[in-house]
C-alpha cells in the first residue's frame, strides 16, 4: 500500500495524489508523441529514407501537427453503424491505456533495498500513480477491457472489413493473454508480491526477474506483449493489405486520432510494465549520492533508458519482420507459447519446493526437465499425427484434383 | 464510510443499470455490453470490501475473456440484428420466468435478514479473509488447505470440459459443407473427397464424378486445358 493513504487523509493527501495523475498524464501524452516521431524517425533509418524533417527541429513536432489536423477533419458516422457503440468504442481503446500507466513506478531510490518512498510536499510517498493490491493484475484486467475498444470498433461500423478486423481481435487478444498471464506467474513466483512497488523493490542491485525467472518469461512476455498490443508482426486486426484499415477503416477526426493515442500509448506503457517486471524498474546505482538526485533523477533516467530499449525493439519489428498469417499467429500462441510458459511455471514452481524442503536441487531440476521434455515430445507427436491427418486428406484431395486435369 | 457508501450507491445503480439492459434491450451486443457493465460494477462493490484480489480475477475472467468470447459468437454467427419480441416461442416461458426470478430474490432476501451476521460477516467462512494483510495471501492460504479437493476438482472439471470440447469438434472425413447447396461441377474436390471417405474404390475412373467444367465459364474451376 502506498504510504500515502495509510495515514489521515487531509487536503495537502488530495493535492499529491492529484499532483501525481496530472504528471503522470502529462508525462505519458509528452512520451507518446515522442515516441511516434522516435518510431517514424528509426523507421525511415532502417528504410533509407529521411523521415519526418520539416516540423520543429528533426521534425519532432510532426506528431503535434498531425494530431491537430486530425482534430479539424470531418468526424464520420457511417449510415449503418451502431450510433452509441461506436462513439463508445474509442474510449474504451484510450482509457484502459491511460489507467494501465497508473501502476508503474516511475522514480525513487530502490538501491539498497530502499522501498522507494519519497516526499513530496511533507507527505510519504511512491513515485506512480497507484499501488493497488491487485497489482499488475489490474494491467491483466486493463488490458481485457482495451479489447472491447478494437472488437467494438469493428463491430458498430457496420461494414465487413473493420468486422474481420475485429474477429480476428477478439481471438488473438485473448489467445495471448494466457501467455502473457502465465509469464507474469513466473514473476509473482520469484518475488510473492503482486503489488508493481514490491516487485521493483524485490529487484535491487541488479538482481533482476529477467534471469532470477531464467530468461525464457522474459521472451514470452515480449511475444505475447507485442500481440497483445495488436502490433507488428502481428497486426493482423489492421492489415492494410487485407482488411483496408482493419478495425478503424470507417473512423475520422479525432475518434481515429483517439484509437492511433491508445496504440502508441499501450506500446509505451507496455515497454513501462516489461521494465517493471523484468528489468528492476528505476532502480539502479546511486552512487552514494543521496538527496533528490537519487530520489528523481537518476532512478528516472534508468527508466527512461530502459524503456526506450523497448521502443526501439517494437519500432525495430515493425521495420523488420513480415506479418504472421493467421494460422502461424494461433499455432505460436496456442501450441508453442502457452505450453512453454506453463511448463517454465511448473519447473520454476518446482524449483521453489525443493529449495523450501531442501531436495536435491541438480537432480530435481534434471528430473523435472526430463518430465516437460517427455511431455514437450507428447505434444510435438500430437501436433505431428493431427497435420499428417490434414495433408493425407488435402494430399488425397490434391491426387484427385491433378487426375482431373488430365 | 461516506466514501463506500457513495462508492456502493454508485456501483450498485451500475449494476441494476446493466442488469436492467442485458434483459430490456433488443440488441444482443447490446445485452453483452449490459453484461460486462453488471460484472464491472460487481468488481467495483469487491474493491469497495477490500477484496482486490476478486474484483481483477472478475474484470480479467469474467469482462476480458467470457464476454468477449460471448461477442465473438454473435459476431461470427451474424446474429448481431434486433430481435422479435413479439412472440414466445415457448408458451410459459416468460410468467415462470417472473415468478423463478421473485422466488430467488425472496430467497435470498429471506436469507440475509434471517442469518444477519452469519451470512456475511466474521461469523461466516470469510473469517479467515478478514483478517489484516493482502487479501490473495489468505484467499490461497485457504484455498490450497481447507477447500483443496474443491478446489482440484474443479480443476478437473475444466480439464473435462475442454478435452470434451476437442473431441467433439474434432475433424472427421465427412465433408464440411452440404453438397446439395452446390451445383454439379463447381465443388469437384470435395465431392471426390466425401466419395472416397464413404467407398474408396468405387471412385477410380468414374464418369459422373469427373469434373463438367462449368457452362459459365468459372475462371477459378474452368481448368486451363
Amino acid at each position: 500500500m502506498d504510504p500515502l493513504l495509510s495515514g489521515n487523509v487531509d487536503l495537502m493527501t488530495v493535492v499529491v495524489v492529484l499532483l501525481k495523475v496530472l504528471v503522470a498524464f502529462a508525462g505519458l501524452l509528452v512520451a507518446v508523441m515522442g515516441m511516434v516521431w522516435f518510431e517514424r524517425k528509426a523507421l525511415a533509418d532502417m528504410e533509407n529514407r529521411f523521415g519526418p524533417n520539416r516540423a520543429g527541429p528533426f521534425g519532432i513536432l510532426q506528431t503535434l501537427a498531425d494530431g491537430m489536423k486530425l482534430s479539424f477533419k470531418e468526424d464520420l458516422l457511417p449510415e449503418k453503424a451502431d450510433r452509441f457503440v461506436f462513439r463508445l468504442a474509442p474510449l474504451l481503446a484510450v482509457i484502459p491505456a491511460f489507467l494501465t500507466f497508473a501502476i508503474v513506478p516511475l522514480a525513487g531510490n530502490f538501491s539498497n533495498g530502499n522501498d522507494g518512498v519519497v516526499e513530496i510536499l511533507g507527505h510519504k510517498t511512491f513515485m506512480q500513480v497507484a499501488d493497488p493490491q491487485m497489482g499488475i493484475l489490474w494491467m491483466l484486467a486493463m488490458s481485457s477491457i482495451a479489447v472491447y475498444g478494437i472488437v467494438l470498433a469493428g463491430w458498430s461500423s457496420g461494414s465487413k472489413y473493420p468486422l474481420l478486423g475485429s474477429v480476428r481481435a477478439s481471438a488473438q487478444m485473448v489467445s495471448y493473454e494466457a501467455a502473457l498471464g502465465l509469464s507474469i506467474a513466473t514473476v509473482l513466483l520469484i518475488g510473492g508480491m503482486l503489488s508493481t512497488n514490491q516487485i521493483v523493490a524485490g529487484q535491487y542491485g541488479l538482481r533482476w526477474n529477467l534471469w532470477m525467472t531464467g530468461i525464457v518469461p522474459f521472451f514470452i512476455f515480449i511475444i505475447a506483449g507485442t500481440a497483445e498490443l495488436n502490433r507488428p508482426p502481428f497486426d493482423l486486426v489492421e492489415a492494410e493489405q487485407e482488411l483496408v484499415g482493419g478495425f478503424h477503416t470507417e473512423y475520422s477526426s479525432m475518434r481515429f486520432a483517439m484509437f492511433f493515442l491508445a496504440e502508441f500509448m499501450n506500446a509505451v506503457t507496455m515497454s513501462a510494465i516489461i521494465v517493471t517486471l523484468f528489468l528492476g524498474g528505476p532502480s539502479g546505482p546511486t552512487f552514494g549520492i543521496t538527496g533528490w538526485i537519487s530520489d528523481y533523477v537518476l532512478p528516472f533516467i534508468y527508466f527512461f533508458l530502459k524503456v526506450l530499449l523497448f521502443l526501439y525493439m517494437f519500432a525495430f519489428f515493425r521495420g523488420t519482420l513480415p506479418r504472421f498469417r493467421y494460422d502461424q499467429l494461433m499455432d505460436l500462441g496456442w501450441k508453442f507459447l502457452i505450453p512453454l510458459a506453463l511448463g517454465w511455471f511448473l519447473l520454476l514452481a518446482t524449483v521453489r519446493v525443493a529449495a523450501d524442503q531442501g531436495w536435491n536441487l541438480p537432480l530435481t531440476v534434471v528430473v523435472c526437465l526430463a518430465v516437460l521434455a517427455a511431455g514437450a515430445g507428447l505434444l510435438r507427436a500430437a501436433i505431428r499425427n493431427s497435420e499428417h491427418a490434414e495433408a493425407m486428406a488435402a494430399g488425397s484431395v490434391a491426387k484427385d484434383a491433378s487426375e482431373v486435369d488430365v | 464510510m461516506r466514501v463506500e457508501m457513495f462508492t456502493f450507491l454508485l456501483a450498485g445503480a451500475i449494476c441494476l443499470g446493466g442488469a436492467l439492459g442485458v434483459v430490456l434491450l433488443k440488441n444482443p451486443v447490446h445485452n453483452a455490453l449490459s453484461l460486462v457493465a453488471t460484472l464491472f460494477g460487481v468488481a467495483v462493490l469487491f474493491v469497495n470490501q477490500g477484496a482486490y484480489f476478486l474484483a481483477a480475477i472478475q474484470v480479467i475472467v469474467y469482462a476480458g475473456a467470457i464476454v468477449i468470447l460471448f461477442l465473438f459468437v454473435i459476431m461470427l454467427l451474424g446474429v448481431d440484428r434486433e430481435t422479435d419480441e413479439g412472440r414466445e416461442p415457448l408458451v410459459a416461458q416468460r410468467p415462470l420466468a417472473v415468478a423463478t426470478g421473485l422466488a430467488i430474490l425472496g430467497l435470498s432476501l429471506v436469507a440475509l435478514l434471517s442469518a444477519g451476521q452469519r451470512a456475511t460477516g466474521d461469523k461466516a467462512d470469510l473469517a479467515p479473509l478478514n483478517q489484516p494483510g493482502p487479501d490473495i495471501n489468505h484467499l490461497a492460504e485457504v484455498l490450497f488447505t481447507r477447500y483443496v479437493y474443491a478446489f482440484e476438482i474443479t480443476a478437473v472439471l475444466l480439464t473435462v470440459a475442454v478435452v470434451g470440447a476437442v473431441v467433439l469438434s474434432k475433424r472427421t472425413n465427412e465433408p464440411l459443407i452440404d453438397l446439395d447447396e452446390f451445383p454439379e461441377g463447381t465443388v469437384v474436390d470435395v465431392r471426390r473427397r466425401a466419395d472416397d471417405a464413404k467407398a474408396q474404390d468405387e471412385v477410380d475412373a468414374d464418369a459422373e464424378v469427373v469434373a463438367v467444367p462449368d457452362t459459365e465459364g468459372d475462371p477459378q474451376e474452368g481448368g486451363d486445358d
